[in-house]
């Protein structure tokens, strides 16, 4: 079995976001991997375990990713491939089929998985777009993933706790979501592995795309905190009542 | 002239509350809006996509295929349907189906999406959307002859603007590949909304201290008709599905009223209720971080103050 995992190298999910020149950020804070991604590793190293077979991990990113690749490596993955790029921010569509070309040179793959998000430009769409370039079938939101014969029945959250249990037949793109593993902690030696395990490096330029950039960032805010809270004071009863009061005459949110 | 598709979710009830957001979003001068409805009959839904602006709803209907156990399909009939009316901008909702459906018809077409938009600006081609988890807003420029939004739920107040809908049905043949077919949907057996849907949203964090504590909160929200959200370390305790999580790795939500019982605010958690339109929260810990970045605040012991907001509210 031949599994990918795309991985998306991130700034922490904690670090706070540094605006410069209005559209792009300070890139010297701590980056991750994007959080969902983590889930995608796990599973990707769990179906190899059980079935034998390599695990490949692909990132689009500056070099400084090579950390995070690293980390990433510790997990279990057996080898990597980074193209670089330059740009900090690469829309979903030029984004899939710069990793749709490089699986498809490095592969073929039985499987790829990834998050069903990245946590910084949030696109929720780039598993469909990389499954539309491979003609592919894709389901994301996956919290639940039972690999069977050149097919897998899987469960996808569709919000308000329902499920929906869907059969995919291999190859497909799987998004992951939490819920669908505990990922787990890499110990000492594991960390020790990666360091020598083979990251392959891709320039951008040498696949020969023709970039669309059909989404460009125009400009980035930050978004303001709320200040202080009002406290509301009294006995439980006075409070919950001014409370609702509030809520309902003068903030109109109730009806 | 902008002619304008809004892809419409229903449920039992028919057209969802949550629509309103995404048909005002697509309204504006000379815009010409066509919604689009699977699953229920056009002529059940022109009443109220009128009174927001549709002029026609067309039911996309599949000449015998199962639509509901193939999502592709579905998604090759919006293809179809956006052909044949000459749409140029196709809007959805971002809840678990619309962002499946519309990353689905951005895959199978090329065209530009974005995801989870607070704002859209039809004639700029330009949308706002959270970028980083909702630390920063990403102004984005979609190119391409037609481009595909989805709306955050709650996200834009609802505006009527009405006009007198038609209503047609679309078809086309298509087949479904069998690569990936939806087996089964397993329920909830609560019936609540679900949380990126909902108007009022009360969540729990660690100190519920049990999955059986979350009632309190159950019982809160009914008296709303919310839903009842949690937070990371509730939800890795097991007190609470994860369908319930509000946050980073959980849920982002958009309600009018947000009530946080227990909750440090951690910018994890704000990151997934940060547009909440007021957000108030009960906390024991005066010092507790999140009473420096909410709207109200009550200090005192959740299982007190929650069972007698309960019964304030039922007091009406």
């Amino acid at each position: 079995m031949k599994a990918y995992v795309c991985m998306k190298h991130v700034p922490d999910t904690a670090a706070s976001i540094k605006i410069v020149g209005g559209k792009q950020i300070d890139e010297t804070v701590k980056y991750i991997i994007s959080p969902h991604d983590e889930y995608a590793i796990e599973e990707a190293v769990r179906l190899v375990e059980k079935k034998g077979g390599e695990v490949v991990l692909v990132t689009l990113a500056k070099e400084a990713a090579m950390a995070t690749i690293r980390t990433a490596l510790a997990l279990g993955p057996h080898r990597a491939i980074l193209v670089r790029i330059d740009q900090t921010f690469l829309d979903s569509q030029d984004t899939a089929r710069i990793l749709a070309k490089v699986i498809a040179d490095d592969g073929p793959a039985d499987i790829i998985f990834a998050g069903k998000q990245a946590m910084d430009t949030e696109g929720m769409q780039t598993c469909y777009r990389l499954g539309a370039a491979l003609d592919m079938p894709v389901v994301t939101d996956v919290v639940r993933f039972d690999p069977a014969e050149g097919k897998a029945m899987v469960e996808r959250e569709i919000g308000g706790g329902e499920k929906e249990v869907i059969e995919i037949s291999f190859p497909c793109v799987i998004g992951a979501t939490k819920g669908l593993n505990e990922p787990r902690f890499p110990k000492l030696p594991d960390v020790m592995k990666a360091k020598k395990k083979d990251v392959k490096l891709i320039d951008l330029k040498s696949l020969n795309l023709q970039l669309d950039n059909s989404v460009q960032v125009i400009h980035l805010d930050s978004v303001s905190e709320r200040s202080k809270a009002k406290i509301i004071g009294g006995s439980t009863g006075e409070a919950v009542r001014e409370l609702v009061r509030i809520l309902r005459e003068e903030e109109k949110v109730l009806d | 002239m902008a002619n304008i598709g809004v892809l419409i979710e229903t449920d039992s009830t028919g057209v969802k509350i949550a629509n309103y957001g995404v048909m005002t979003a697509a309204q504006g001068e000379g815009h010409q809006i066509i919604a689009f409805v699977m699953g229920i009959a056009a002529t059940a839904c022109t009443e109220i996509l009128g009174r927001y602006g549709a002029t026609q709803v067309i039911e996309l209907s599949s000449q015998g295929e199962n639509l509901a156990k193939s999502p592709d399909l579905q998604a090759g009939l919006i293809i179809d349907a956006v052909k044949e009316y000459h749409i140029d901008f196709l809007f959805g909702l971002c809840s678990s189906k619309g962002k499946d459906i519309m990353a689905r018809v951005a895959a199978q077409t090329g065209a530009p999406l974005a995801q989870d938009c607070l704002s859209v600006d039809v004639a700029a081609r330009t949308v706002v959307k959270p970028f980083f988890s909702g630390r920063t807003t990403a102004t984005l420029q979609l190119n391409g002859s037609l481009v595909l939004c989805t709306i955050r739920p709650n996200a834009i107040e609802e505006k009527e603007a009405p006009v007198t809908a038609g209503a047609a049905v679309f078809s086309s043949a298509r087949s479904n590949d069998g690569r990936l077919v939806i087996k089964e949907v397993k329920k909830n057996p609560s019936g609540r909304v679900d949380i990126s849907e909902a108007n009022i949203i009360i969540t729990g964090g660690r100190p519920l201290g049990s999955a059986d504590n979350f009632q309190i909160l159950g019982k809160c929200a009914d008296t709303l008709g919310g839903a009842v959200g949690a937070s990371r370390v509730a939800v890795d305790l097991g007190y609470a599905s994860h369908s319930m999580q509000v946050g980073q790795t959980g849920k982002t939500v958009s309600p009018r009223l947000y009530v946080a019982c227990g909750l440090s605010g951690s910018v994890q958690h704000f990151a997934g209720m940060k547009t909440a339109k007021v957000i108030v929260a009960i906390n024991n810990d005066k010092d507790a971080p999140i009473f420096q970045k909410c709207d109200y605040g009550i200090i005192g012991d959740l299982f007190e103050v929650v069972p007698a907001l309960t019964e304030a509210l039922a007091k009406r």
